[in-house]
């Protein structure tokens, strides 16, 4: 995996320009879970908000932990409220309010207009149910067509998304078909009903990497094709690089990064997204880069940091950063402006970013050499100049 | 004594192997020889099962204390009369030869007659078999259906107020003796308080058979309750942990309502470690149940080996005890079979 240039994942062309900006699908406004522990309140997500349009791809990045995958369920309705779990903000999609809706009501979208795809194909379908009847199931709920009609469609959906023999596949087991092959059947169920949002929850984590850029692909194409809306989940900026249109970067249960994805990799201005792409081998350049390793963990989310949640492990984290929290920021007109209050179907091209000391700014520049001088950043954390060569 | 966890109870299930290729072929027409290879090689098991079974149990009742010929003869016997008796029995000749010639007769279909009345074994066995078979098996599945919808609903709400009450209730029955349950049930509705139901004694079915259900209500209610709770407890912590799983939630996202999600999605892989106990209670159950037996005055297999073993009557029971080793093989051997139908990542394992 040294040599950028063989890397399956990376991006082969230059990112593709978004398609003409539709109309908002999804619209997340303030969305915030907390889960009650016994160790105390976990807040998994704090006050997101995103927008999704027809026929877009958006990325949510971020490491375990960051609650992409909390927030990737509660947007569908699979988190709610009650026993321990608070949740807060809407969820609007095609103009409908999720969150108001019942359970019944709710399961008539899940299937038909808002699919999901998991990480790990081994586990997501049932070991004891044949292929075809796990495809045909949601078609048959969802749809007023025959048996045979459903399978015929199962039979249709196996061949769209490159399975061989897909006669003989609906009459198999999943424990017949390979990583690879299974996550294709998931993907064939989460199509089956032609869905007008896919929620994919790392898609590819669990598979060879080779077979993850065909999947990869196989999605992207898909998308295109059906002109879906996608949503897609990932810890790894390489992958959504080519794939998406937008991306939100989050930590520690909020955004704190969003722009279109080519803006996002020219220009990152929030360090952890930089530290982020400096994580993986970049697409182009030298063979044998150095990784960067980000230091420290995740933080805690059941008692997470004052201030800035990333301040702990940011390089260039000054005091300020220790005991305020940034607000989520346009980066346009002028990087230091009023917190945001534009959403990103006003304006396609929004940049906002959650930092007091956005990358490549004049103040970066300042607490950069500040920390590299004293040779640690504001919370202790070690600094030297080879960590900071940006 | 005998290996009775079926081949899918060993823990995880096996690794899935890689997928064939696209070009592979279908590979189907080994199922059924696998199928009949597997039941093949039970039923040598069988055989071997049975002979140490049978020899087992003629050592050791050969060496209780007390002479069965002493028995048989009676307690005023002079000495001449149980040495007639011990050469008629032909208890004189050595144990291995007496085991030979037993098994010789089991194989043209003779398990010989008893010692005390005459009566032929397999015409005594005749008339319990299908006695404790019927309680065994009605006990069997009240106590399923009982146990099933309960530890579902617990299952998918638990700690709610049905899960609760459940447990508790199950562990109170489970807790107490089969004896005073019997005796509880009996008062309440066969005597003290009402008297619908009959206390003692069975109706065969081709009989009367109402007056058959009537007579095994309370003795299968009684087996029941403590079986029904622990199935409760078992398949609703299999379930729970079922439920966790991604295909589950993959099964929610489709739309699934919860009713068609816990039965058709969630049961039948929470469902293994329920057969395999439900099996290997009912192979006991047939072998007959003492307590109950005795308790309602009901004609089993159970009071049969007791008695044998009291008369050193040894054909007796050494029918019995082959009923009893046969029935628990075969019905583990179903329950094997059982999970090639249930678990498709068995199938090529077998």
């Amino acid at each position: 995996m040294t040599a950028a240039a063989e890397d399956p994942l990376a991006a082969p062309a230059p990112v593709e320009t978004p398609t003409a900006p539709g109309e908002p699908l999804l619209v997340a406004d303030g969305v915030t879970v907390r889960f009650h522990t016994r160790n105390g309140v976990v807040r998994a997500v704090e006050d997101v908000s995103l927008e999704l349009r027809e026929g877009e791809v958006l990325a949510v990045v971020g490491e375990s932990g960051s609650g992409k995958t909390v927030f990737t369920r509660r947007v569908m309705g699979l988190v709610s409220g009650g026993r321990g779990t608070e949740v807060g903000g809407t969820v609007t999609f095609g103009g409908t309010d999720l969150t108001a809706l019942s359970s019944t009501e709710l399961s008539r979208i899940w299937g038909a207009e808002i699919a999901l795809i998991l990480q790990d194909p081994m586990t997501s379908l049932n070991p004891v149910k044949r292929i075809g009847a796990q495809i045909t199931e949601s078609i048959l709920l969802h749809r007023r067509v025959s048996k045979a009609e459903a399978t015929k469609r199962a039979i249709e959906l196996l061949r769209s998304v490159g399975l061989s023999e897909p006669e003989r596949r609906i009459r198999q087991y999943p424990h017949e078909l390979s990583g690879g092959m299974r996550q294709r059947v998931t993907i064939a169920i989460a199509l089956s009903c032609d869905p007008r949002l896919l929620l994919a929850d790392e898609p590819t984590t669990a598979l060879d990497v080779t077979v993850q850029a065909q999947i990869l692909d196989l999605l992207a194409d898909l998308q295109a094709r059906l002109g879906m809306s996608m949503l897609l989940v990932t810890h790894d900026l390489r992958v959504v690089r080519s794939r998406s249109h937008r991306i939100a970067v989050m930590y520690a249960g909020r955004i704190v990064e969003t722009a279109p994805t080519s803006t996002l990799f020219a220009n990152p201005l929030m360090p952890y997204t930089e530290a982020l792409m400096n994580a993986v081998p970049p697409v182009a350049g030298p063979n044998h880069v150095r990784l960067q390793v980000i230091p420290g963990r995740p933080p805690n989310l059941i008692r997470p940091p004052a201030g800035c949640k990333f301040s702990p492990r940011c390089p260039y984290a000054q005091d300020r950063c220790l005991t305020e929290e940034p607000p989520l920021r346009d980066a346009e007109p002028s990087p230091l402006s009023e917190p945001s209050r534009r959403s990103p179907s006003a304006a396609p091209e929004l940049h906002q970013y959650r930092c007091w000391f956005p990358v490549g700014s004049p103040a970066w520049a300042e607490a950069k050499a500040r920390n590299v001088e004293r040779g640690s950043s504001a919370a202790g954390t070690p600094v030297t100049e080879e960590m900071v060569l940006t | 004594m005998t290996d009775t966890m079926p081949v899918g109870a060993t823990g995880a299930p096996p690794a899935p192997p890689a997928a064939p290729t696209g070009a592979a072929g279908p590979r189907r027409p080994g199922r059924h020889r696998h199928t009949a290879r597997y039941v093949r090689a039970r039923l040598t098991h069988l055989l071997l099962v049975l002979l140490a079974v049978t020899f087992l149990s003629f050592v050791v009742v050969d060496l209780l204390p007390g002479d069965a010929a002493v028995v048989v003869a009676g307690e005023n016997a002079t000495p001449e009369q149980v040495q007639a008796v011990r050469e008629t029995l032909q208890l004189d000749r050595p144990l291995l030869i007496r085991y030979v010639d037993w098994l010789g007769g089991v194989l043209t279909g003779d398990l010989g007659s008893s010692f005390r009345t005459g009566q032929p074994v397999l015409e005594a066995l005749g008339e319990r078999i299908p006695v404790s078979l019927q309680l065994a098996v009605v006990a069997q599945l009240l106590a399923l259906v009982i146990a099933v919808p309960l530890a579902v609903y617990s299952a998918y709400r638990p700690g709610r107020l049905l899960d609760r009450t459940t447990m508790t209730l199950g562990f109170a029955g489970a807790a107490m003796p089969q004896f005073v349950l019997g005796m509880v049930l009996i008062v309440a509705f066969a005597g003290g308080f009402s008297s619908i139901l009959p206390a003692t004694g069975y109706t065969s079915f081709f009989e009367d058979p109402l007056a058959n259900l009537r007579s095994i209500i309370l003795p299968c209610v009684t087996l029941m309750v403590a079986e029904a709770a622990v199935y409760r407890q078992l398949l609703r912590s299999d379930m729970i942990s079922t439920l966790q799983e991604d295909f589950i939630l993959m099964a929610r996202s489709k739309g699934l309502r919860p009713r068609a999600i816990l039965l058709r999605h969630a049961l039948r892989p929470s469902s293994f470690s329920l057969i395999t106990l439900s099996g290997v209670n009912l192979g006991r159950l047939i072998g007959g149940t003492v307590i109950v037996e005795t308790l309602f005055a009901i004609p089993g297999l159970g009071q049969l080996i007791v008695q044998a073993v009291f008369n050193r009557d040894y054909m007796i029971l050494q029918g019995a005890l082959l009923f009893v080793a046969v029935a628990y093989v075969v019905i583990n051997m179903l329950i094997d079979l059982l999970y090639l139908v249930l678990d498709p990542r068995v199938r090529r394992d077998v």
